[in-house]
């Protein structure tokens, strides 16, 4: 079994994508102080889980978002920056707001897909409060149902500024 | 108290305390190339620190002394180990601290200190991480005491600079029944008290399957960087440990600066090797079963107390 694995290390060798040219434009002051190095705290508002199948391969090997210092970590209180998913439902709007208030300064909202932006297709719906910047003030916005790995990658590296 | 002693309790802190986060990104990189991946550099836990060092400092509502004092207590304990342990030179600073008792008792302090202030958060993962953590300490600390009490028997003395130098004057004993049972013994302890695979994943951050990581969910700022310090620091100090018990070469005997040279050398490189090997085997590894554990845990302790009543009957 070990030595089967061992194969398959050596015959699949590095499937990282050679990495695009790093982003000219810092996405806010905060960057400067965070210096190289993000911790995540990825929230779902209400997502139809397209964006966290985008999430998760960019940080999987072919994209491998952490060799630019971003990290996803398992609380707000260790987190940088928070990557609100989906509109934000009415269930979800006090938590959102709480996960916001407990991350400490100084912090970051990207909002990743059309929903989160602009509420998508669910625009309207009984069950939306509405964007992500109706309840928490956002500073990186990412575009596309859902966007895609390079998108997301292209927005943590404008906050790790690697 | 000696020259040369005092001279590693100077050099040995301050290696320590500068190299174990390299220490976290070599291995973190090692991992990410076995995966397939390029990495973020061994240099990124140091940046990680310098950025939470700079956040807001977070104390949660109804949270007590307990939760303040425990990663000051964590780095301070294992800073203490580090002082007093035979790592660069054969002598300590302060002999009598370097005694297999305490500094056993001393880390168990840092561990125990985070499992109280997890409790003290007064969350579900806090206490469930706190419980995991002490049934884990439970198991962890006999076979360590016994597993070095072993190592101890043909010394005469339980001072770990007397059982490095005696290894040093006759490495052949390394090889005996007693050496090696020890050896595998310690290997499994350090495994799980560091909170590596197959015990704990540290890159894991699913809360069911969390040890370590569960009882710092609520620490930020200042306070987390203190305890991802001291949570490296201890990885390298028991690294440490077992390659100078077992493995003593090159550590400086006497006081001259090639000699210290030497030692801070051989000691790097000897950590760097073992913590390479622990990551390279965590690839192939899946982790343990919660309620799996103890069952590996006694069968450590089984090596530890077989290599003890060897030293006596075989040694």
């Amino acid at each position: 079994m070990v030595l089967s694995l061992w194969r398959k290390i050596r015959r699949t060798g590095r499937v990282a994508e050679p990495a695009p040219p790093p982003p000219d434009a810092a996405a806010g002051p905060a960057v400067a102080e965070l210096a190289g190095s993000v911790q995540i705290r990825h929230v779902d508002a209400g997502s139809c889980n397209g964006c966290e199948v985008e999430i998760g391969s960019a940080f999987g090997p072919v994209y491998d978002a952490e060799r630019y210092g971003a990290r996803l970590v398992a609380a707000p209180r260790h987190a940088d920056a928070l990557l609100v998913t989906g509109p934000v439902t009415r269930n979800m709007a006090v938590a959102l707001r709480r996960t916001y208030e407990a991350t400490p300064e100084p912090k970051v909202v990207v909002a990743v897909g059309d929903c989160a932006r602009d509420c998508g297709v669910f625009a309207g719906s009984y069950g939306v409060a509405g964007a992500v910047r109706d309840v928490v003030p956002v500073d990186v916005e990412i575009s596309g149902c859902p966007p895609r790995p390079e998108a997301i990658v292209a927005a943590l590296r404008s906050l790790t500024g690697r | 108290m000696t020259p040369l002693g005092l001279v590693g309790g100077v050099v040995q802190p301050l290696l320590i305390l500068a190299g174990s986060p390299l220490l976290l990104g070599v291995m973190r990189q090692i991992r990410a190339r076995l995966e397939g991946r390029r990495g973020a550099g061994i240099g990124q836990p140091w940046r990680d620190l310098r950025k939470l060092m700079r956040k807001q400092r977070i104390t949660p509502r109804g949270t007590t002394e307990v939760f303040r004092v425990a990663p000051v207590l964590l780095v301070a304990t294992t800073l203490v180990v580090a002082v007093v342990a035979p790592f660069v030179t054969i002598t300590s600073a302060v002999g009598p601290v370097a005694d297999l008792f305490a500094v056993v008792a001393l880390l168990a302090l840092g561990t125990v200190a985070v499992a109280l202030a997890g409790l003290d958060t007064g969350t579900a993962f806090g206490g469930m991480g706190a419980s995991r953590e002490t049934t884990i300490l439970a198991l962890v600390e006999p076979t360590l005491l016994v597993a070095i009490f072993a190592l101890s028997v043909r010394v005469g003395s339980t001072n770990l600079p007397a059982i490095v130098s005696a290894t040093l004057e006759d490495p052949g004993q390394v090889l005996s029944s007693a050496s090696l049972l020890a050896a595998v013994a310690l290997m499994i302890v350090i495994v799980a008290e560091t909170g590596r695979l197959p015990v704990d994943n540290p890159a894991t951050h699913l809360e069911l399957t969390m040890v370590h990581e569960a009882m710092v969910l609520e620490y930020a700022g200042p306070d987390l960087a203190l305890i991802e310090l001291g949570s490296a620091m201890r990885l390298s100090v028991y690294l440490g440990l077992l390659a100078n018990l077992f493995f003593p070469i090159g550590i400086a005997t006497e006081l001259s600066v090639l000699g210290i040279l030497g030692g801070v050398v051989a000691f790097a490189v000897k950590v760097t090797v073992l913590g390479a090997a622990l990551a390279t085997t965590e690839v192939f590894l899946a982790k343990l079963r919660l309620f799996r554990v103890p069952e590996l845990l006694a069968g450590s302790f089984l090596l530890a107390l077989l290599a003890a009543g060897a030293s006596y009957f075989l040694g």
